[in-house]
């Protein structure tokens, strides 16, 4: 080999390397993606997300703060049961007389609230269930390097874990503190509204088991179903609007200490 | 895993106040304040090398090559620590395959490849083609092929030719100083435009950052140039490094008077965050901030070089000066990533609490780590200007 060809081959090896490693793992994309498989009118014909677009209501005057949306939640999606990972938790709000506000959420509310204690005179409480706020105008998923977090076509905001690096940009552009890092999988993890649940006809888990009916889970546009009839019937508010995230989990009478 | 929950026990028992149950885990550690001190060096070290090329500044011009090998060891450097802290870095290169063009951080690996391929690998082989060349001839084995190839080729070493480097130097170094901008400004976007986050929410934050990185760099400079040439028992120039000293101050007051209104900025438009964010001054930052930052790292080296622009101290002096006043500069820089990355996590979204950091010492994020990631590049360094020395005496001349 002479230095010419030295040369030419050292300018041809490291981008042969470089496109060849590409093309692989175009491959193998394509191999992992269900949709190589199963076209996309097979899974319309069972479930067809554009004739969906859910959100979530919460009347706070309802909740009692039991904590067995929390527990469900838990359970139904494998959520680990130490008290650092919530897809949804409880907090309480205690307002004295003098205008002082406690808040608290003891492993997220998971096994309820122990009784007040305050030696002031209470104005009034209130227990607040939060989850993700599947907004309209996700910062997550503006922020996510890779797109494995994005918004589903039925309105829910969803990750791919497969797909996730790990880099916990999202859970740094959340707002609300909904997302967190899963210790097991590395990859950022939040509510689903129980996606795999709702896709066959299924409330979420938390909807599910809320003893007084304080989550309503539906459709934001149609008429005929309990969200809709919710969010007309209420004077409904949402966090932290003045970020333009436009959150679809509508809260009927919002306190304005709730942050 | 038990040990990391161990320590979110731990951070849950420190809680002050109300924060949301999955804000217990701090989530960007000490590895992300590394990285933004990185890549501010490389972009002070590169617009302190262009300023002799493209303004002329010839007191400068002893440590212009070292600049230039500086920016690229650190360069180097800068995306480890990123990569170290993924939960999937084996995914890493899904950045540059299916990038989000709408999020911040999947430009990062566009911007560092141009920096890195186009702006300061092209310049420096410019910058030292010429001698490359002779090198290869006349060193022996494995240096002698390392230089061979790279020549890549052009070994011409004609007038004409040697006129062609120059220029071409002159003209990446122009679209090197917006590109430091660019590196640098860019990294300070991706927390300004969080506007989850009230402390980082800022559209002074990229300019903040980029004045920052120039005071580090030009601090990092002093050090380096004072350091190396003790090192080579050779006198140092003064007029090279009371330069270096006035522009470090220039910086200095720039990048202090923007923080300053940053500052100002807030506490006059007193929105809803300001009562949390002045706990956490008070509280959580008090050392690492009012301190280390802005007493030690800011107002004690300003008051100092500026000291010396004033008075007519004695060279000895003047060098004591300037040596300390850089490493108090560093340690400030440092501290002012710190308090950004880390102090924008001690507070609450809800506004109503206070969190801790539980640093590792010994985990992949822990402080051994980083520790590594900031020794690294001088070791890098060690290997560039051996292979390539910097200094004017090894400079090739050329009989034409």
């Amino acid at each position: 080999m002479n230095r010419r060809d030295l040369l030419k081959n050292l300018l041809i090896i490291p981008p042969g390397i470089f496109l060849g490693g590409l093309f692989t793992k175009i491959l193998s994309l394509l191999k992992k993606t269900p949709l190589g498989k199963i076209s996309l009118e097979s899974i319309y014909e069972k479930y067809n997300p554009h004739e969906h677009y859910y959100a979530m209501g919460i009347d706070i005057d309802k909740c009692i703060g039991c904590g067995r949306c929390v527990e469900a939640c838990k359970i139904e999606n494998n959520v680990p049961q130490e008290p650092f990972f919530f897809r949804t938790w409880v907090e309480r709000y205690v307002i004295t007389v003098d205008g002082e506000t406690k808040v608290d959420s003891p492993e997220g509310g998971i096994h309820g609230f122990p009784e007040t204690l305050t030696e002031k005179e209470i104005l009034r409480t209130f227990f607040v269930p939060k989850l993700c706020n599947h907004c309209d105008n996700p910062p997550c998923v503006q922020v996510c390097p890779v797109g494995a977090t994005y918004k589903s076509i039925d309105g829910a905001v969803l990750v791919d874990k497969d797909y996730c690096i790990g880099c916990r940009y999202c859970i740094q552009a959340c707002p609300y503190g909904a997302r967190y890092l899963h210790p097991e999988t590395h990859t950022a993890d939040k509510c689903t509204f129980c996606y795999h649940r709702i896709v066959k006809g299924l409330q979420p888990a938390c909807v599910e088991v809320c003893p007084t009916g304080a989550r309503i889970f539906g459709e934001v546009k149609p008429r005929n179903n309990p969200l809709a009839r919710f969010v007309r019937f209420n004077k409904i508010g949402v966090l932290k609007p003045y970020l333009n995230t436009d959150p679809k989990v509508y809260y009927a009478n919002l306190d304005k200490e709730v942050t | 895993m038990e040990k990391s929950f161990e320590r979110l026990a731990i951070s849950l028992k420190e809680v002050a106040g109300f924060i949301y149950p999955n804000e217990i885990e701090l989530h960007w550690s000490i590895l992300i304040v590394v990285y933004p001190y990185i890549t501010g060096l490389v972009a002070g070290a590169f617009i302190l090398a262009s300023l002799e090329r493209v303004f002329n500044v010839k007191e400068v011009e002893p440590t212009y090559r070292l600049s230039l090998l500086t920016a690229l060891a650190f360069l180097i450097v800068a995306p480890l620590p990123l990569v170290a802290h993924l939960g999937h870095p084996e995914r890493a290169f899904e950045i540059f395959l299916t990038p989000n063009f709408r999020s911040a951080m999947a430009m990062f690996g566009f911007v560092y490849a141009w920096y890195l391929l186009v702006v300061l690998l092209v310049e420096l082989w410019f910058e030292y083609r010429k001698d490359i060349v002779v090198w290869s001839k006349k060193e022996k084995g494995l240096k002698r092929i390392i230089y061979l190839v790279l020549t890549l080729g052009a070994s011409d070493l004609s007038e004409k030719s040697l006129r062609f480097d120059k220029k071409a130097g002159k003209i990446i170094t122009i679209i090197g100083v917006p590109s430091a901008f660019l590196l640098h400004g860019y990294v300070g976007f991706i927390f300004g435009s969080v506007k989850a986050n009230p402390w980082w929410s800022s559209v002074l934050m990229p300019v903040v950052f980029l004045f920052s990185a120039i005071v580090s760099g030009i601090a990092l400079m002093i050090l380096l140039y004072m350091v190396i040439t003790l090192f080579r028992k050779k006198p140092i120039e003064m007029s090279c490094i009371d330069k270096l000293a006035s522009f470090l101050l220039y910086a200095m007051i720039l990048d202090f008077s923007l923080e300053n209104l940053d500052f100002i900025h807030r506490i006059y438009e007193s929105e809803e965050s300001i009562k949390i964010l002045y706990q956490l001054l008070i509280s959580k930052l008090f050392i690492s901030m009012v301190v280390i930052q802005i007493l030690l790292g800011t107002i004690v080296p300003m008051v100092l070089l500026a000291w010396t622009k004033l008075g007519h101290l004695p060279d000895e002096l003047r060098r004591l000066i300037y040596f300390c006043s850089a490493i108090l500069t560093l340690i400030g820089i440092f501290s002012i990533r710190w308090n950004v990355v880390i102090g924008g996590q001690l507070f609450s979204k809800s506004l109503r609490g206070l969190t801790t950091y539980k640093m590792e010492l010994l985990g992949i994020e822990g402080l051994l780590v980083a520790l590594f990631f900031l020794v690294l590049p001088f070791i890098i360094l060690y290997i560039l200007v051996a292979l390539f020395p910097p200094w004017k005496e090894a400079e090739v001349k050329l009989e034409t």
